[in-house]
């Protein structure tokens, strides 16, 4: 009986994972004895970090996306039909369609979305550019755009830690070319008491702030959104007018994942050494969908995806278990439309982020396009 | 009936122990209560800091072996 590999999530870890798979496991593709399917939402892969320039006009939209079956190994069969239930008792995926897909192997990738739904008001009174149609819009309201009061709001959680502290300094560099900065005054808002979640990009931020003229509400968690006045409160009590307000939505996980009991939020438990889910020996969990305490990031879910690879593809060859994750993340930052630095951890090093050089910001373009040979497994 | 979690954000330096607290206070019901352990000693300051101004009830602070085991219970 051949060894059935099913994949739930086309994003980018499902996809690294299937790719990683195909090489390492070769010989057994091609006798038959494993099999490796994939379910998934879109035609489409879309490259989610580029999604950051389109409000300013500095990244095509056609250079977000290709075909998902041009990405994807041409041995993993891929069928767009999201799961919507999973049982890992019985060891099935059911589909919306109807199917049925027994796993001896299941690979959980089914990532997280934004839920600007969940805080009233804020579909109505906000702008954000986590998916395309926001960041059309919101590329369309900065042109327009004349000055007058900005504010950058985050909510938790929210997968690309560094993208909040990004756009806000892309928005200063954005009003400057425009030449109605001096018309605009930018404030940025965080759930907790500094300004980024990381200590050192904090501790960072804060002369980059003051030396923007960037002001900062800290311990601000959005409560609701009000359009009709457009004014922003949080659940300590501060409210905020604003002329424009850019958010970062709070996150969920995939509905099939509290529809099959598997995790509050649609986040599932998961040991952070194993990526295994935990109770399970034969479920690996993936990318965002976990709930490990770290980075909901593109480079996380590549780390990750890279020591499934070893460790699912030794458990078929060799009855044994590879090697464990470390908790690695790296994140390249934009500190302005001309400029960047990167951060890297893992669960035993903290990080250390350099100075902002013109040289990072270029490795991060020429990443944008590098992107495609990660999600294609060869990077 | 109240339910109680536990995170073990030990090591996490990204988003970090309090955002991890915020983001899964957010699917638990009033009177339900999360540990969440965390091994930078600022958590055993920021989070109770945090609770005391949103007006959530924190229910035990305690360092351990290298790490701070904090107890808070959703209010509202």
């Amino acid at each position: 009986m051949a060894k059935k590999i099913v994949i739930v999530g086309g994003g980018l870890s499902g996809t690294i994972v299937a790719n990683g798979l195909c090489r390492q496991l070769r010989e057994e593709l091609s006798s038959g004895s494993v099999t490796i399917t994939m379910l998934g939402t879109s035609d489409k892969h879309l490259y989610q970090p580029g999604l950051l320039y389109i409000p300013f006009g500095r990244i095509r939209e056609s250079e977000l996306f290709r075909d998902q079956r041009k990405v994807l190994d041409r041995r993993v069969p891929y069928f767009i039909d999201p799961a919507a239930h999973i049982d890992v008792e019985k060891k099935t995926v059911a589909t919306k369609s109807g199917k049925t897909y027994a796993y001896d192997f299941l690979v959980v990738a089914t990532g997280s979305r934004i839920r600007p739904d969940i805080i009233p008001g804020m579909e109505e009174g906000a702008h954000w550019f986590y998916d395309l149609d926001g960041a059309r819009k919101m590329r369309d309201t900065l042109q327009g755009f004349q000055g007058g009061k900005v504010v950058v709001n985050v909510n938790a959680p929210h997968k690309c830690p560094v993208a909040p502290l990004e756009v806000t300094f892309m928005l200063r560099d954005f009003f400057a070319a425009k030449g109605v900065l001096d018309k605009t005054e930018i404030t940025y808002t965080y759930p907790i008491g500094r300004l980024h979640a990381l200590e050192p990009v904090a501790h960072w931020a804060v002369p980059e702030f003051e030396k923007h003229g960037i002001k900062s509400e800290i311990f601000f968690n959005t409560k609701s959104v009000d359009a009709g006045s457009k004014t922003i409160t949080s659940e300590e009590g501060v409210t905020l007018p604003y002329d424009l307000l850019v958010t970062i939505p709070p996150h969920t996980g995939h509905q099939v994942i509290t529809d099959s009991d598997l995790g509050k939020g649609g986040w599932v438990p998961t040991e952070r050494n194993t990526l295994l889910r935990e109770g399970s020996s034969d479920v690996f969990v993936v990318g965002d969908t976990t709930n490990i305490p770290i980075s909901k990031a593109g480079s996380t879910a590549h780390f990750e995806a890279d020591t499934i690879i070893d460790n699912l593809s030794s458990l078929i060859k060799e009855g044994r278990w590879a090697r464990n994750y470390d908790g690695k993340v790296f994140c390249f930052v934009e500190t302005g439309l001309n400029s960047g630095t990167y951060v890297w951890f893992n669960y035993t090093t903290p990080p250390n982020p350099g100075p902002p050089s013109q040289m990072i910001h270029w490795f991060k373009l020429a990443y944008n396009r590098l992107y495609w040979l990660s999600a294609r497994g060869l990077l | 009936m109240t339910d109680k979690i536990k995170v073990d954000a030990r090591g996490a330096f990204c988003p970090g122990p309090l955002m991890e607290m915020i983001a899964a206070l957010k699917h638990m019901n009033v009177g339900d209560e999360i540990e969440i352990w965390s091994s930078d000693k600022g958590s055993a300051k920021d989070i109770p800091e945090w609770v005391k101004k949103v007006g959530h009830e924190l229910v035990s602070n305690d360092e351990r072996e290298g790490y701070w085991s904090i107890v808070v219970r959703k209010a509202k």
